[in-house]
């Protein structure tokens, strides 16, 4: 019997049972389209923390204190970096801390950020108006200060801020320039934000150190190498008893901290899609169920197929493409719904990246569960014996 | 006149059911010849195997020792596969309970044996549809089974082997679950495919059937107990059947070639 008359009679099989077929499928169907679903969302987390890592600047690397308060960080290491490390270009110090900001009568609780001229280079991240901090302001310690974009909305609304005087945790501060929108990154808001010079910012604090040292690598080629050269300065500056896994200064560039990241992310996605893949499993089982049941309730038929001449083959295939009808059409209808699913998660702010690959991994995975879980069922029919096949009631 | 090869050759042929224990002799060295173009009744009280013999005739088992040839090829020494294939060309069975499949259209269950015989949709059903209309069903083609009588859906079973075209033609208690009007619609069919040169063996418990056949074997206890020729056998009237002339038609001589050897009637 050729493939497409098996597709014929398996699809009549089906057809004959509409409802069991359907609900058979939907195991299948809510499998796959789980799949689909989770490892898009997983995917889409992975692009949005790329693309909120990417955006912290580029070829950046991070300097900053672990947590056992072993290493610390002042205004005079950014000098000394940018001199010792010649593969960074600039390095600028930052300090954030909450502040209340004031205007006239609005009051908002932002964060104030502490850094020095580089900061634009470093964090990629331009001023759309006014101007940035310049050495002059850090040198002579003035109340000056550049606001992010939101603070600017929601302070000024319309009106233009330059020129403006605001107090910081009560100081008055005049605003020299406005930051372009940036948007969000990794937990933080760049827009929220009033940055100030690094000695204004110390002196409020009332602190000398610096939280972290921001450097740009003149390449992403030139970066690890500069890592590699700060790690040792640092080792040699507060030397620990295991050098690379106690380090007092932790050293990171951002290419690491992605790959980090993605692998996190990956992990997620594969645990994700893993979850539902069970289900996609539990589906197959579904499929087994039913063709086994459907077996039984067809010996006769299968009885009389063999007595008139069909060959074990015959009945194998039968069956079998039964099942993969089933596991294929639920495969196809889940993808469907799948990529609907992500689609309408983006619609609520969940990223969802639908990948080619996803799709084609859960179509095939789903074809391999209806021949995995059909084949005992269609083996059983196959080698079911004609005349006692035929004598079952 | 050169001697044919007997369609059917049994030497010394048994079955055993369960062998060792609580074993079954269902068949106990049976010998038994059938020429081409017979037409044989099978009786016996319950039990008695004829139903054993039936199944090893028609290839759906094989014997447990002896010889049996079809056509005069050894069957215990074929393959499964090749034993489907001599099912699907060689043997038409009709059984007592109809055994057409319940979703299938007339039609559509007529067809089934060259279903897996391979060859091209349109060839098949008009196969399929003429043979029906040669067992007077050309008014129910796209019936199911649920929508037939019972006399109906055996005829549609006949049809089934018709559309098939084999040389020999199996019945085990064709019309045990028929009236007797219905019954004799049956044999009449039989006689009829008998006359065309298909060789037509008949399980009944029914005498009256039986004497439709010129030679009638009888069994106990596994055994051939008597083999005995009917002098005048009893025509099944084909007045009830309206459809004799359809069936010398296009019917049989349409329904595709088996390409099966030797003269026939
Ligand atoms: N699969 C089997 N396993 C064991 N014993 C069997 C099997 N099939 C048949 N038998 C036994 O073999 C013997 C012959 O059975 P068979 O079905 O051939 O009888 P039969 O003549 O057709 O009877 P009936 O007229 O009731 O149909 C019986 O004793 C039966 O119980
Ligand atoms: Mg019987």
């Amino acid at each position: 019997m050729s493939v497409f008359e098996s597709i014929r009679v398996a699809w009549g099989g089906l057809v004959g049972n509409k409802l069991r077929s359907t609900l058979t499928m939907l195991g299948v169907i809510i499998g796959v389209s789980a799949v689909i679903a989770l490892v898009s969302i997983g995917q889409g987390a992975r692009q949005q923390v790329t693309a909120q890592i990417q955006g912290l600047g580029s070829n950046l690397i991070m300097v900053i204190p672990r947590g056992n308060g072993a290493g610390r960080l002042y205004l005079d290491d950014v000098a000394d970096l940018t001199k010792r490390v010649p593969e960074i270009s600039v390095a600028i110090p930052d300090l954030t801390r909450q502040v209340v900001v004031k205007w006239g009568t609005s009051e908002y609780t932002t964060t104030a950020e502490g850094t020095a001229p580089g900061y634009e280079q470093v964090r990629n991240h331009n001023v759309a108006d006014g101007r940035f901090l310049i050495q002059a302001d850090i040198d002579q310690r003035r109340h000056v200060a550049v606001v992010g974009y939101k603070l600017y909305t929601d302070l000024f609304g319309e009106r233009n801020p330059i020129g403006e005087q605001i107090l910081i945790n009560g100081s008055s501060f005049t605003v020299v320039g406005l930051m372009d929108p940036k948007g969000q990154g990794l937990g933080t808001d760049y827009d929220d934000r009033v940055i100030i010079p690094i000695s204004t910012a110390q002196r409020m604090m009332g602190t000398n150190r610096v939280q972290t040292i921001l450097a740009q690598a003149r390449s992403s080629g030139e970066a690890s190498q500069a890592v590699a050269r700060i790690t040792a300065i640092y080792q040699k500056k507060f030397p620990t008893r295991n050098p690379g896994t106690d380090d007092a200064m932790m050293v990171q560039s951002q290419d690491q901290i992605l790959s980090t990241v993605t692998t996190a992310t990956q992990t997620m996605t594969l645990m994700l899609g893993g979850i539902a893949g069970v289900s996609l499993i539990v589906g197959g089982i579904g499929i087994m169920n039913i063709m086994l049941v459907s077996v039984t309730e067809r010996t006769r038929e299968i009885g009389l197929r063999k007595a008139i001449g069909a060959k074990r083959r015959d009945i194998l295939a039968q069956f079998l493409v039964e099942s993969m009808i089933l596991s294929l059409a639920g495969g196809l209808v889940g993808v469907l719904l799948g990529m609907g699913l992500s689609r309408l998660g983006a619609l609520i702010n969940i990223p969802s990246t639908v990948s080619l690959a996803s799709i084609i991994t859960a179509f095939v995975f789903s074809a391999a569960v209806g021949l995995f879980f059909g084949i005992y069922p269609a083996m059983k029919a196959a080698v079911l014996d004609p005349i006692e096949a035929l004598r079952y009631e | 006149m050169a001697v044919a090869t007997p369609v059917i050759e049994f030497r010394q042929v048994a079955k055993i059911y369960n062998p060792g224990e609580a074993e079954v002799r269902a068949l106990d060295n049976v010998d038994l010849t059938i020429e081409e173009g017979e037409m044989v009744a099978i009786m016996g009280p319950s039990g008695s195997g004829k139903s054993t013999m039936m199944n090893l005739i028609g290839c759906l088992d094989r014997p447990t020792s002896g010889e049996y040839r079809l056509l005069g090829e050894e069957v215990g020494r074929k393959s499964d596969n090749e034993l489907a294939e001599v099912r699907n060309r060689r043997i038409g069975f009709i059984f007592q309970t109809f055994n057409l499949l319940p979703r299938l259209t007339a039609v559509q269950n007529a067809e089934l044996p060259l279903l897996y015989r391979g060859g091209p949709t349109p060839v098949r059903r008009e196969a399929s549809r003429k043979a029906l209309e040669a067992v007077g069903l050309g008014h129910r083609l796209h019936h199911r089974p649920a929508q037939l009588s019972g006399g109906e859906s055996q005829r549609v079973a006949i049809a089934r082997t018709i559309a098939a075209d084999p040389a020999i033609v199996l019945g085990d208690e064709p019309t045990g679950n028929l009236d007797s009007r219905s019954g004799a619609e049956v044999m009449a069919i039989f006689q009829d495919l008998n006359r065309r040169g298909r060789t037509v063996i008949v399980v009944t418990h029914d005498d009256q059937i039986a004497h439709h056949c010129r030679r009638i074997v009888r069994l106990r206890d596994g055994k051939l107990v008597r083999d005995e020729t009917v002098a005048k056998p009893l025509v099944a009237s084909p007045a009830s059947m309206p459809l004799a002339g359809a069936l010398g038609g296009a019917g049989l001589a349409g329904a595709g070639s088996t390409g099966s050897g030797g003269g026939r009637g």
